[in-house]
């Protein structure tokens, strides 16, 4: 299977692009701020301001590109490593932080913000996809549903169950998965002997599609067709964006133990960012001031997130008990009354 | 008003539910052209149609976990799994989404949704259908659990669920589905979940019990009452929440408490009772509670079951223990 392809790594387009450089620089620029934001969180894990953090650099492609081909309204199920495609749908800053820093808001965006909160774990948010899209099918209204996940969830029973519910009922469901080519330690190539997680799709009478995921214009162009798709009756669609995880699964983990350093250099070369700065810089479009002026902006936005999120108090011991269930049962308020009256006692 | 088992009232119940908003979907295997295998959901896609009745591929997490999008979107699901026995690949579902989406999105996202199955032994099925594992479910965070032992409560209790705006499991037992009848209203009702309902008032025991083994209960009070002695039953018919009151109040009227499931015994609903009155009526017992259960064993295929689940006698012998006490 050919893999879609742009804009190559040196910046060249090497097919029409799906859109012009007023938008090019709107991705190129939400990517800068993806990134950053990205560093961001593993330095605040190191600080011991977060909990575990996932980092996502050097798919700031995948996760922009497919993002952008969205309609706000639009259903978004990822997972602990997207919060790339949160943000580009429209979660905010503060809620993706405050999540990471271990408190149940970050589950709650904005009303109008269609996006669950993220999946830790694996493979069992893609069905939610599936339904959120039939819903619309059942509703009557035209709402796609997106979800991500990565190489190691196809290995799942969901991924089978997701695909195939999905394909019967011709859902409007975007699969989009991130093969970043290892699942924590374990390879590719040892998660599956399918010569493509794209080529899946036949099994399930559903269209696959492989795809540079370090090509943004790319993403935005494959996942703009399977939406066109989706919202027209033509049914779900499986992108594999073919990319790679830069860091570490986690801020716990310690890549080389299980990848060759030449490899994360090799894959440097192909990295998301560079290759869009590069195309900018080919049409004129590109220069160091304005880069750093818009890198300044963001700074400041997720700093203003962060202080948000760091004033907010924790849950007292009323407040866990209030969200179970639509008023606290019986049974909860007695459970919490006798926290109240106990705590603290010694 | 007409007479209905429990396997009609629960497709009167979902037959109102259909017709009365057009938001409900019915989903499962084999729930649309043949009706379910317990023939609950029969006549449901004729009326209402293959979109709203939807037979599904053989795949309980898929259908557990594609009614939970179709309930965030809005909809009203109501899945069938069609055995206990084989809800565990969808229990993964309901453990780690069904059950957390309200309290991980602070409400911003709820799953109003219901996943019906049968569940229990005594009618000699095959292996994996005869299960009884309600403690595991009633011991989930954020859903509810309702189990039915008679037709009123059974339609009572599927619309209470429908109508509830949070995710609710129905249990079937599956030995009641036709075993009794009785009249029940044509028209819409709910019985609340989260009650208790004390179907025989008496002085001298309480027995506490629900689903299928209601029938063996009572008929153990039946047997102990031509012996003189004045016996309350318990029907708990809601399994998570428990109704704590009506366990302590009875409990402490009589003093003397025999709890009857047919699940295993260790971590069960009995030991759970048996904890809430140790809690809160132990001063008022006369004699130490009795839990009369299945075994911590895997339930024996149909030539041995019934050395598993409770029969009248071992109710009796139970309640005779506590008596003499």
């Amino acid at each position: 299977m050919e893999q879609r392809c742009i804009l190559d790594p040196e910046g060249n387009l090497i097919s029409e692009a799906p859109v012009g450089l007023d938008e090019t620089e709107r991705l190129f620029d939400a990517m800068l701020t993806a990134r950053l934001y990205d560093r961001k969180c593993s330095a605040m894990q190191r600080q011991g301001r977060l909990a575990t953090y996932a980092p996502y650099e050097g798919q700031e492609a995948a996760q922009i590109g497919s993002a952008a081909a969205l309609r706000p309204g639009d259903w978004m199920a990822g997972t602990y490593r997207d919060a790339a495609a949160m943000w580009m749908h429209g979660y905010p800053f503060v809620n993706l932080l405050l999540f990471r820093m271990g408190d149940e808001r970050g589950g709650c965006p904005p009303e109008d913000v269609f996006i669950l909160p993220p999946s830790i774990t694996v493979g069992g948010h893609m069905i939610h996809a599936v339904g959120l899209a039939w819903a619309s099918l059942i509703k009557g209204d035209d709402r796609v549903a997106i979800t991500y996940f990565g190489d190691g969830a196809t290995s799942e029973g969901d991924f089978h169950e997701a695909m195939n519910f999905a394909a019967v009922y011709e859902t409007p469901t975007i699969f989009v998965c991130q093969n970043n080519q290892y699942a924590i330690s374990m390879s590719r190539e040892g998660q599956t002997r399918s010569a493509t997680i794209a080529g899946k799709a036949d099994a399930y009478g559903m269209p696959g599609v492989l795809v540079d995921g370090n090509d943004v214009l790319a993403m935005l162009a494959v996942t703009t067709e399977a939406v066109d798709r989706a919202r027209s009756g033509g049914g779900p669609t499986l992108i594999e964006a073919f990319t790679y995880r830069a860091g570490p699964h986690t801020t716990t983990d310690d890549p080389l133990r299980y990848r060759p350093a030449e490899e994360v250099d090799e894959w440097s070369h192909r990295d998301p960012i560079v290759r869009v700065r590069r195309y900018l810089q080919h049409n004129g479009r590109w220069d160091h001031d304005r880069e750093q002026t818009v890198l300044d902006g963001v700074a400041a936005a997720i700093e203003a997130a962060v202080a948000e999120a760091e004033a907010t108090d924790p849950y007292t011991a009323i407040e866990v008990f209030e969200a179970m269930y639509a008023e606290p049962t019986p049974v909860l308020k007695a459970q919490r009354d006798a926290l109240l009256r106990d705590q603290g006692s010694a | 008003m007409p007479e209905m088992t429990v396997a009609l009232a629960l497709n009167d119940a979902l037959h109102i539910a259909l017709r009365d908003d057009p938001a409900t979907v019915v989903l499962g295997e084999d729930v649309g052209k043949a009706g379910g295998v317990f023939r609950v959901t029969d006549g449901l896609q004729q009326r209402f149609g293959a979109d709203r009745v939807v037979d599904t591929p053989v795949a309980e997490s898929g259908i557990v976990g594609a009614a939970f999008g179709l309930a965030i979107a809005g909809l009203k699901p109501i899945a069938e799994l069609q055995f206990m026995g084989f809800s565990y690949p969808g229990y993964d579902q309901v453990i780690s989404h069904v059950g957390r989406i309200r309290n991980r999105s602070r409400s911003r996202f709820t799953a109003p949704m219901v996943i019906r199955m049968p569940y229990g032994g005594g009618i000699g099925a095959a292996e994996h259908h005869s299960e009884s594992t309600e403690a595991m479910y009633a011991h989930t965070p954020g859903i509810k659990v309702v189990v039915p032992s008679r037709p009123y409560d059974a339609k009572g209790l599927l619309l209470a669920a429908i109508e509830d705006p949070d995710p609710v499991i129905v249990l079937e037992p599956i030995r009641a589905y036709r075993a009794i009848k009785e009249d029940v209203p044509a028209e819409r009702f709910a019985v609340p979940i989260g009650e208790a309902s004390v179907v025989r008032e008496g002085s001298d025991l309480t027995m506490i019990s629900y689903g299928a083994m209601m029938r063996d209960t009572l008929s153990a009070a039946d047997y102990l009452e031509d012996d003189g002695v004045s016996v309350e039953v318990v029907d708990l018919r809601t399994l998570s929440p428990l109704d704590h009151e009506t366990i302590v109040a009875s409990a402490k009227s009589t003093g003397r408490v025999v709890v009857v499931v047919e699940s295993p015994r260790t971590a069960s609903l009995a030991s759970e009772v048996a904890a809430i009155v140790g809690e809160r009526a132990l001063y008022s017992l006369l004699a130490p509670v009795e839990r009369v259960t299945g075994h911590d064993i895997v339930v024996p295929l149909k030539r041995a079951e019934r050395h598993h689940i409770p029969d009248a006698g071992r109710i009796v012998a139970a309640a005779r223990r506590t008596l003499e006490a």
